[in-house]
């Protein structure tokens, strides 16, 4: 069994309340931060961690707190994403409803290590009961002298609320996540300004994801040291994969980064091997904006070694023949999945959720998609596969928020991967309807 | 529909709401009082109860539309008493989301998009919900039904049926394995 930090405590019955959250060691980092730390020291254990954002980009989060401008006089904000809509990735959505005092706990220290007074929970608007746990708890916290006005008789206030979103991949986005925030259309804004110094209502904010806060506490108590020795190299710590596709076991699974791919699809500690028996095909490592990687590929490296889930065994290989950790949603396709159809649906999340502001965007996902719409229909040609590829090419890097670069991706990489079927696919129209999934006359999950 | 106003508690809960922002930026309050207003107002967002959620808070009714329109969860025409989304993204589809939509649309005869006559249902494909690894999944109102099979969407919208209520976003649900 691997180390386990954010799930520790998971099965224990009642976690998800504070009496039970408290006696299994609960909010003893808020005490430890309050009492004995400066706000100084804390940002600095938080670097020493080595911890990186888990929102997708992996930015390293002590030198994301050390850029938050603090100004006389100017309110700071801390704005938790819990967005959580990155298709394949439902991680904040299985930590929030198990243990909810762990992001609560988590922001409180944060907050004081950024001198913030008041936070916020941005939350998707499909996880409404969701807010209904995680207010409970909130509330459980004030009542016990967590949150409020001087906590801990220190003088120091901290309001925290949660704020809940309305359908909308794009406010996952920092930036279209505080335009929501202060009630307004997901529009990504233009960077710089980064948050850190114009963020929230124009005032410095830090913009961080659940699983990043929630590690916080094990960091202040056990020291950024400890944590750094879990992991491997620059991926330090543990990370939340969500597992879903054909395997045996989907779910959530906590992994010591470093662990082989080979061994988190096919060993029963984790996803248990493929299901019905059927060989592997490709694999979305990061959720659907990473690019998709055929099955020798996932699981070894360009240099022939077996590849790691960590930041840079993932990226080993770059556009080539790499991927990228992302946001941990690791989707899995056996051996009878179209790639085709499977990338239709991608294309039309992006094009769908796309914001519209800028051109090579709006246009071509929606591009994208209907190609991929016309080929699915039948009607695709050998022009339509390289069409394909002029489009995807036109949007990277030519956009103002990354969802443009996240919708060409994958198309990239599975006309890199695979195309010879998508020949296959447009000059046989008719070879196509053999891919099927499974008796849904019968329940098929075994949990 | 004349009468747009909310119910004593619910407007206390919107003041509740609204006080949790700066002065000055109430504006802030403007999603979470729209799902107020959708789940009280038979489930969808008139331009009355657009105008009446903005004089609450002081901003011009363009803002509200402007913000409706945008997210996916606000809806702009009336819906059935329960509002099917059924997802229909990558996980979902490995797993008989297509599936499931074909059953629904044949069992009340409606397609994608449509209410069936009575009022009760409306059907609709949605991107992503967070519940891939429980997939293939859809929502009624807030509850999310997971690992569906024909047989178990059938109970479920039957059960639907003979509760014949108004299933909203902020509805309590039962809490499955997570
Ligand atoms: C289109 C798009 C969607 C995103 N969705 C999410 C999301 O749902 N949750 C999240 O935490 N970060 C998401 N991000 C990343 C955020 O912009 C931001 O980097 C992150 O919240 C920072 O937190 P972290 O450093 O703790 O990861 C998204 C980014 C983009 C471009
Ligand atoms: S890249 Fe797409 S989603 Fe991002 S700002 Fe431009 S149009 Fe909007
Ligand atoms: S793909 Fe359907 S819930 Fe994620």
């Amino acid at each position: 069994m691997g180390k386990k930090i954010l799930l520790a405590h998971d099965h224990v019955p009642g976690i998800q309340g504070y009496e039970v959250y408290r006696q299994n060691g609960g909010y003893a980092s808020v005490e430890k931060a309050i009492k004995t730390m400066s706000a100084e020291a804390l940002v600095e254990e938080v670097k020493k961690s080595g911890l990186r954002g888990r929102g997708g980009a992996g930015f390293p989060t002590g030198m994301k707190w050390s850029f938050l401008a603090k100004p006389e006089g100017v309110a700071r904000y801390l704005v938790c994403n819990a967005d959580e809509s990155e298709p394949g990735t439902f991680k904040d959505r299985y930590l929030m409803s198990r243990i909810p005092h762990i992001l609560v706990e988590g922001m409180i220290t944060s907050s004081f290590a950024l001198g913030v007074n008041t936070a916020y929970i941005y939350i998707r608007g499909e996880y409404y009961y969701i807010v209904s746990i995680l207010e409970k708890a909130i509330e459980e916290a004030y009542a016990n002298g967590w949150l409020g006005k001087n906590i801990l008789g220190s003088g120091y206030n901290l309001d925290l609320y949660v704020q809940v979103g309305a359908g909308a991949y794009i406010c996952g986005e920092e930036t279209a996540l505080l335009e929501s925030l202060e009630g307004k259309r997901g529009n990504p804004r233009i960077k710089p300004p980064f948050p850190a110094i114009a963020g929230l209502y124009g005032c410095p904010t830090v913009v961080n994801n659940v699983e990043t806060l929630a590690a916080v506490p094990f960091i202040v108590n056990n020291g950024g040291e400890a944590y750094a020795q879990i992991g491997i190299g620059k991926s330090a710590g543990t990370k939340l994969i969500s597992a879903s596709g054909h395997i045996n076991k989907p779910g959530v699974y906590e992994i010591e980064m470093g662990i082989t791919v080979e061994d988190f699809i096919y060993s029963d500690e984790y996803c248990g091997g493929i299901l019905n028996g059927k060989k592997l095909k490709a694999v979305v490592a990061g959720g659907s904006s990473v690019p998709v990687l055929p099955a020798d590929k996932i699981l070894t490296t360009p240099s022939g070694e077996k590849r790691l889930m960590s930041y840079e065994s993932l990226a080993d290989g770059g556009f080539a023949s790499g991927t990228m950790l992302g946001s941990g949603g690791f989707i899995v396709m056996d051996e009878t999945t179209s790639i085709v159809e499977n990338l239709f649906t991608f294309a039309r999340f992006y094009h769908h959720e796309s914001c519209g502001q800028c051109s090579p965007c709006r246009e071509g996902t929606a591009w994208m998609e209907k190609i991929l719409h016309k080929m699915i229909d039948g009607h695709g040609t050998i022009e339509d596969v390289d069409l394909l590829w002029e489009i995807q090419a036109k949007i990277e890097g030519n956009t103002i928020c990354p969802l443009g670069d996240a919708a060409a991706w994958p198309v990239a990489s599975a006309i890199r991967h695979f195309r010879s079927e998508f020949e296959e696919y447009v000059k046989n129209p008719n070879s196509i309807k053999v891919v099927r999934h499974y008796d849904l006359t019968q329940n098929l999950v075994n949990a | 529909m004349s009468d747009i106003k909310f119910s004593e508690d619910t407007l206390a809960v919107a003041n509740k709401i609204i006080a949790r922002y700066p002065e000055g930026k109430q504006k802030s309050a403007l999603i979470p009082l729209l799902h107020l207003a959708q789940a009280e107002f038979d489930g969808w967002l008139s331009p009355a109860a657009m105008d009446y959620v903005a004089s609450l808070l002081n901003i011009q009714s363009i803002e509200a539309y402007e913000v409706a329109s945008f997210y996916s969860m606000f809806n702009l025409n009336p819906v059935g008493k329960c509002l099917i989304e059924v997802c229909r993204t990558s996980s979902c589809w490995l797993r008989g989301a297509n599936e499931i939509i074909e059953h629904i649309e044949n069992k009340y005869g409606i397609k994608e998009g449509e209410t069936t006559a009575d009022g009760m249902f409306t059907l609709k494909t949605v991107e992503c919900l967070g519940s891939c690894g429980t997939a293939p999944m859809m929502m009624v109102g807030a509850q999310f039904h997971e690992n569906l099979t024909y047989e178990k969407v059938d109970s479920i919208l039957e059960n639907c049926q003979s509760d014949n209520k108004r299933k909203t976003y902020l509805d309590k649900v039962v809490i499955n394995q997570y």
